[in-house]
């Protein structure tokens, strides 16, 4: 087992629809695997010729088993990237998830700027370093859900979230009020593993490149 | 205490002693505690985390030492000729958490050559043998990527640690980005990419590293790579050995050849080195040059699986009545421990204490119980 894994890519998977369109990629290039689309409790697949193992796990989860060896590549929104800053190769761009890390706040409503800004988010580091350059004082209200609700409640001044369409933002009368990055699928390697399984992880990361030119 | 008794990483450290030793590399010792502003002055030496300071009883602020290079080179006289290695612990915070990190290492400082770069790189590597048979050493040089830069016309400032961060990330989208906002020339661009995705043995990337040459800064680090690299093939030590130009550190400190080791299983670097004749150059150490590694062991125990979870606690363990002769007992356990096994006595077997056998002395001897 331990030597046919030698060579095998773990490859972790973000749950839901990034993962999903990750894996129609893989399985394009012939990194197909039996059973990983089908909804079932099973925890990890693997191919029979054992070129490839997925698992799929919370997507800001993605970062941390590639960054600990559990994982060598995986797939993960840069907004995770820029919020975590693990320790892994940032290989490819997959140009696909595309969204929008914004600033977002009551319809016609400027904050004070004389106040401290008071930002309820999921993320700590993107608004962090973002006001930190613009030295404006800041507050930051960690919340795990139920974002769009804060300002709403005058728990926060605005919010600071992913922002794909701005359907959520408008039903609930909100609106972009500054972005702070654009954000999309990044391809992932895990240092130790680039290294162990440098012939494996170029040529599919190759591959993906190939891929992603025929696309434009 | 039988050595097999020891943990990996503790039968690694006195296998990389007894090499260093036989190098002729003598052992430094030092104080759990420095004056901070050796540390204050060169922060930028020192690995990511926060220093623990505490202030003695004259107001001066000390420190937990969180390197030992640092006091190794403020030591050094003009002139000398160091070759030291050290096992210590250094203490940092990492998230809040105050940390100690068994770190062992190795500086040779004086007039460094060729030479002396090679046998330090050859120590590192074996090192990494000692710690796993499955290693890779990674060696880079400061000035290849600094040449480019350089060509790239970036001024030494905040501008160049965004170049390297995406140097080191191996994140080509970003670094074309990056050339685009400071307007960098395509052709430059094209080549700090093209240098991202070189990794492997010399001879596999020799050529497509050499279509990179721009300035003799570049050449001249490319020649002392070809170089490195040719000692090792003909000592026949080239297995393991790959180069990755993407490997950058501070060039302040960091000013020739790099390098960074990884085993099987340990999911990042777990030794790293190279020529820092820049630091000797900001503590006045004029003419002097530096090349050492340090090794992470604390990584190993975070990774290695040998001795992760223990089956049992003891191999024996003897429950005795009240009245028994204690010579007789003593006589026994020391013939039961003579195979290498740990035996415990006491009066009463408790219930958490995990052991293969388990005997009973009475007064006729030695009795089996469950």
């Amino acid at each position: 087992m331990a030597e046919k894994l030698d060579k095998t890519i773990s490859i972790a998977l973000p749950k839901g629809r990034l993962g999903e369109k990750t894996y129609a990629m893989l399985e394009e290039l012939g990194y197909g695997c039996p059973g990983v689309m089908e909804n079932s409790r099973k925890l990890i697949f693997e191919d029979e010729a054992a070129t490839v193992r997925y698992f799929w796990v919370k997507p800001s989860d993605v970062a941390i088993y590639v960054e600990r060896g559990a994982a060598d590549v995986g797939v993960v929104g840069k907004d995770i990237l820029l919020e975590y800053q693990p320790d892994v190769y940032e290989l490819t761009d997959l140009g696909f998830g595309k969204c929008r890390v914004c600033v977002a706040g009551p319809e016609n409503v400027t904050p004070n700027p004389d106040r401290t800004l008071r930002i309820a988010t999921k993320f700590v580091n993107i608004p962090k370093s973002y006001y930190h350059a613009r030295s404006r004082e800041i507050e930051i209200i960690k919340l795990n859900g139920s974002i769009e609700l804060a300002p709403i409640l005058g728990l926060s001044d605005v919010i600071v979230d992913i922002v794909e369409t701005g359907t959520t933002l408008k039903e609930n009368h909100l609106e972009v009020k500054e972005e702070i990055v654009p954000i999309s699928a990044r391809f992932i390697a895990g240092k130790a593993a680039y290294r162990f399984k440098n012939d494996e992880i170029a040529a599919m990361n190759a591959k993906i490149a190939a891929w992603l030119a025929s696309k434009q | 205490m039988k050595e097999t008794i020891l943990p990996k990483e503790e039968r690694a450290v006195l296998a990389m002693r007894a090499l260093y030793e036989s190098f002729g590399y003598t052992k430094y010792k030092m104080s759990k505690f420095e004056d901070y502003d050796l540390y204050r002055e060169n922060k930028r030496f020192l690995p990511k985390g926060e220093i623990i300071t505490f202030p003695n009883r004259d107001g001066r602020l000390l420190a937990l030492k969180p390197d030992v290079t640092l006091s190794i080179v403020k030591n050094a006289r003009e002139g000398e000729q160091i070759r030291e290695y050290y096992n210590e612990n250094v203490y940092r915070t990492e998230d809040g958490d105050c940390r100690e990190i068994m770190q062992v290492g190795l500086e040779c400082i004086g007039d460094i050559d060729l030479y002396s770069t090679c046998e330090v790189i050859r120590l590192a590597k074996k090192s990494l043998e000692i710690l796993c048979e499955d290693s890779i050493l990674d060696i880079s040089h400061g000035a290849f990527v600094n040449g480019l830069l350089d060509a790239a016309g970036l001024p030494e400032d905040g501008s160049r640690r965004k170049f390297n961060a995406c140097i080191a990330g191996k994140n080509a989208h970003e670094l074309s980005e990056l050339c685009r906002q400071y307007g960098v020339d395509g052709e430059i661009e094209d080549r700090l990419c093209r240098l991202l995705s070189l990794y492997g043995p010399f001879p596999a990337i020799a050529e497509d590293a050499a279509a990179l040459i721009i300035n003799d800064e570049m050449e001249s680090a490319y020649q002392e790579i070809a170089a490195i690299d040719g000692y090792f093939r003909s000592m026949g030590e080239e297995a393991g050995l790959a180069v990755d130009l993407s490997l950058v550190n501070d060039m302040r400190y960091y000013t020739g050849v790099l390098f960074r080791g990884y085993v099987k299983g340990v999911p990042t670097g777990v030794l790293s080195g190279g020529r820092y004749d820049g630091l000797l150059n900001r503590m006045k150490k004029d003419g002097m040059g530096a090349v050492g590694f340090a090794v992470y062991m604390n990584l190993l125990d975070l990774y290695f699986d040998e001795g992760r979870s223990k089956e049992y606690d003891i191999d024996i363990l003897i429950t005795y009545d009240s009245g028994t002769d204690m010579a007789a007992l003593s006589r026994t356990v020391d013939m039961l421990m003579g195979g290498g096994r740990s035996v415990r006595v006491q009066k009463e077997a408790d219930t958490k204490l995990r052991y293969r056998e388990k005997f009973h002395y009475g007064e006729r001897g030695l009795e089996i119980r469950g």
